[in-house]
């Protein structure tokens, strides 16, 4: 049936949408979920359900609440949000915890703002913030790692997998680690650490993918990277004592995650290139700043949410030159 | 990696191009229309004479209608055959609106009127071009549909140095500036030195797409004996084919935002244009008829025809075998920047480039979602502006913030409509500021020159009143000795 109505074009579209990328980005989350699931075992896959269903079960009442369309609770993001938050936090969170953390991130901190696309923050990273001021010790529970054993054509299983709160010690970033990691057992992420955040190798893959599907641009992990990376090559340079080298740096905590993950949500960070370089240049030395003099252990979290909160003006100040804006007749 | 060193413009999107469909295809010359309607008004308003009445047998190439000022280019009859009528028809525009239109029936005899004259035509002034130009009826056959005459006249007043030929064709589809290339590379080329001749440029140079390889290879041996005229391939980008990205390619110079090409010397053509230049100061042909592509995986068979102007969409869709059940859109020009026909009905004019029959699966229209500032539409524009937050000025009606961020550059090309993940129509919104703005600007001067002139009218009645006083005053002066003297007296007394 041919529509004469008239309409303004362009008549063709990429077949990219919202949905198709707020899945593509949980798809690349998963491996390093599953990971984060083989070493710490079944108390982790709990937290990811419990924070997971509880984002879209929020969603669904706050769509239902603001006489919205509550279908879309089902878009992914809140889907993401949840997975997000889940793998910011320590495996062995208590269930009600993680269940309230997801609640805060989606009530407050996206829907209180008018729902997608309109939240200032990041929402997963507001709500562990929260939950990490407000439930320090529960907060700060590293597990040790008890990954399912292969060795032997057999599986055993730990102890550890199949209990819901594991032992815990202190990580590279707490700085009261007795044995140092190494930086390899960092990058693979036999570690201990928060639930999905240890693997970097897992989620440089995933950013990857990400990046040559075009949904995050290469601005944001690279100015990040750089602004944790270089001052920490300075201090360490200086100070091997007191600072932690770039590698360490980079391979521990959040920081992959954050990089490629946290800091380049669509929604929370500036749109144009220059600006998505300072923004995650500014992430990045903030990280930098927090772990090497703060009281926390890590910043990404901290780091995000304040660069989120100094996005609107970044896009404001820093928007793409006009075409020709810059050119002198004649040159 | 290597295609985003060659890059010369920020922006810019690579959709699917469907070109394969027509392009290697010739060009069919064979339809021939029964009835044609000439518009007596053009898409921005301005209107024609008639200069033929109903029942006036009229000859192919014979001048029917002229404009009311140079702005106007006039129009000639493309068939030979009898005016049935000047009726109220609907034009191309999407209103619908109606307006004067010539409707002539066609026979089949195809000669023109009158025999092409002899004699070389290489000799010939600048200013004899531009008349002949001017008597063709020439228009910009890239889509704006500006009178190439009155272009050249001004290119020639400015002083232009170079001239660029528009072989970007970078609409999805459309093919017709492609094969015309590869058919008439000679006639092309010739056209270059006239258009050259008359605006008095030092060179030309023609700029195509490098997924049009067999046109490049053409027109570069066509014009291998001219040192003057430049064959360069850009690579393919959409928009390329707009004026300002196609010049930043081709030259490395930017013309500056808000000004013309001409402020810096440059004046460009498109490729369809030349060959009709080439064709009315050659043969004294007035433009009749142009290459039109029409494709879409709605049409029966896809392929280049030569059109009569005026030509009825519903008849040349039929001579292209028929559309298919599934035709969700029909189109005139590409799907980028094209406009919807909005009915089988209308006919074609001298700016039309093609006809596109659109298929739902090629259209992929989705209901629009929240926008996610995902920045795409940042990244894929151009122009170098923000779209989204364009889009968001322009919905809550904040017309001054959006053009405060730069909407009247906005080129309309639709990158940003295109890449959109949440299928916002960002193009509507502009249009719709866009119109809203230049509105309010038009109420604006009229008030300003209303309040102008009732100043002056204010100020006018103000110097009357004064020399009436003042008359008055001397006339009173003249007789106050007379009249006060005795009264003086009195007071005195």
């Amino acid at each position: 049936m041919i529509n004469y109505e008239p309409s303004s074009g362009p008549f063709a579209h990429t077949r990219n949408s919202s949905v198709r990328i707020m899945y593509t980005v949980l798809l690349s989350l998963l491996p390093a979920t599953i990971f984060g699931i083989y070493q710490f075992g079944l108390g982790s896959l709990r937290t990811v359900l419990v924070c997971c269903a509880v984002a879209v079960l929020a969603e669904y009442a706050s769509l239902k609440l603001m006489q919205r369309r509550s279908a879309a609770c089902m878009d992914g993001s809140a889907l993401l949000t949840g997975l997000l938050l889940a793998m910011s936090l320590p495996s062995t969170v208590p269930m009600w915890l993680a269940a309230m953390g997801s609640a805060f991130a989606i009530i407050v901190g996206k829907q209180i703002y008018g729902g997608l696309g309109q939240n200032l923050f990041n929402p997963a990273m507001l709500a562990r913030v929260m939950l990490l001021i407000c439930f320090p010790v529960e907060m700060t529970n590293w597990a040790v790692p008890t990954p399912l054993d292969f060795s032997h054509n057999l599986v055993t299983v730990p102890d550890g997998w199949l209990q819901f709160d594991g032992v815990t010690a202190a990580t590279t970033l707490s700085g009261l680690s007795k044995t140092p990691e190494s930086l390899f057992s960092m990058f693979l992420g036999t570690e201990g650490g928060s639930l999905g955040e240890t693997s970097s190798l897992l989620i440089l893959a995933g950013g990857l993918l990400l990046l040559q599907r075009r949904i995050i641009h290469w601005a944001i992990p690279l100015s990040f990277l750089a602004g944790l990376g270089i001052p920490s090559l300075i201090g360490h340079w200086f100070a091997p004592t007191t600072f932690l080298s770039l590698p360490a740096q980079i391979f521990s905590g959040g920081a992959m995650l954050g990089a490629f993950y946290i800091a380049t949500d669509l929604v929370t960070s500036p749109t144009s290139v220059r600006g998505q370089l300072v923004y995650g240049a500014g992430c990045g030395l903030l990280i930098w700043l927090i772990r090497s003099f703060g009281n926390y252990p890590e910043g990404v979290a901290f780091a995000v949410l304040i660069m989120n909160a100094a996005s609107p003006l970044i896009d404001h100040y820093l928007r793409p030159a006009i075409f020709g804006s810059r050119s002198v007749a004649g040159k | 990696m290597l295609k985003f060193l060659r890059q010369p413009f920020r922006g810019g999107i690579h959709p699917d191009s469907h070109k394969l469909l027509t392009c290697n295809n010739g060009i069919d010359r064979e339809f021939w229309p029964r009835n044609v309607m000439l518009s007596l008004q053009l898409r921005n308003g301005a209107k024609l004479t008639p200069l033929v009445k109903p029942g006036d047998t009229v000859l192919r190439g014979q001048k029917i209608a002229e404009g009311r000022s140079e702005m106007v280019a006039p129009i000639h009859s493309p068939v030979n055959g009898v005016v049935t009528g000047i009726a109220q028809h609907f034009n191309s525009h999407p209103s619908k609106a109606k307006c004067d239109t010539i409707i002539i029936r066609a026979n089949s005899d195809r000669r023109w009127g009158e025999s092409a004259p002899q004699g070389s035509f290489y000799q010939l002034s600048a200013d004899e071009i531009i008349t002949r130009v001017r008597d063709a009826g020439i228009v910009g056959l890239g889509g704006a549909g500006f009178p190439t005459a009155a272009k050249l006249s001004f290119a020639r007043s400015a002083n232009v140095d170079t001239l660029v030929i528009n072989g970007g064709e970078c609409e999805p589809y459309l093919t017709c500036d492609d094969v015309a290339m590869q058919q008439y590379a000679a006639e092309i080329v010739a056209g270059v030195r006239l258009i050259l001749t008359a605006c008095g440029a030092k060179q030309a140079i023609i700029g195509i797409e490098d997924n049009k390889p067999k046109a490049i290879e053409q027109l570069r041996s066509a014009a291998s004996e001219d040192e003057k005229i430049q064959v360069l391939s850009v690579p393919s980008i959409y928009p390329m084919g707009s004026e300002r990205h196609l010049i930043k390619s081709v030259t490395g110079k930017t013309v500056p935002v808000g000004k013309l090409s001409n402020s810096i010397g440059i004046l460009t053509h498109n490729i369809a244009t030349t060959r009709a230049v080439y064709q009315a100061v050659r043969f004294r042909r007035p433009l009749v008829s142009r290459v039109i592509t029409v494709s879409g995986r709605g049409i029966g068979s896809p392929r280049n025809v030569e059109v009569p102007v005026g030509t009825p969409v519903h008849e040349l869709l039929a001579w292209c075998g028929g559309i298919s059940d599934s035709t969700a859109r029909l189109v005139f020009g590409g799907p980028m920047m094209g406009q919807v026909i909005s009915s089988p009905y209308i006919p074609i004019d001298k700016t039309v480039g093609g006809i596109l029959a659109l298929t739902d699966a090629e259209v992929r229209q989705r209901q629009p979602s929240d926008c996610i500032r995902c920045g795409q539409c940042v990244r894929a524009c151009p122009m170098g502006l923000m779209p989204f937050q364009m889009a968001a000025f322009s919905r809550i009606s904040d017309f001054s913030a959006a053009e405060n961020i730069g909407i009247q550059h906005c080129l309309g090309c639709g990158a940003c409509s295109y890449v959109c993940p949440s299928a916002i129509p960002l193009v509507q919104y502009f249009l719709h500021a866009k119109g809203s703005i230049n509105a309010n600007r038009l109420k604006a001067q009229r008030s300003a020159k209303a309040k102008a002139l009732n100043e002056i009218r204010l100020q006018r009645l103000a110097e009357e009143a004064a020399a009436k006083q003042a008359a008055k005053a001397s006339k009173r002066r003249e007789r106050a000795p007379r009249a006060s003297r005795p009264v003086k007296e009195l007071e005195h007394d």
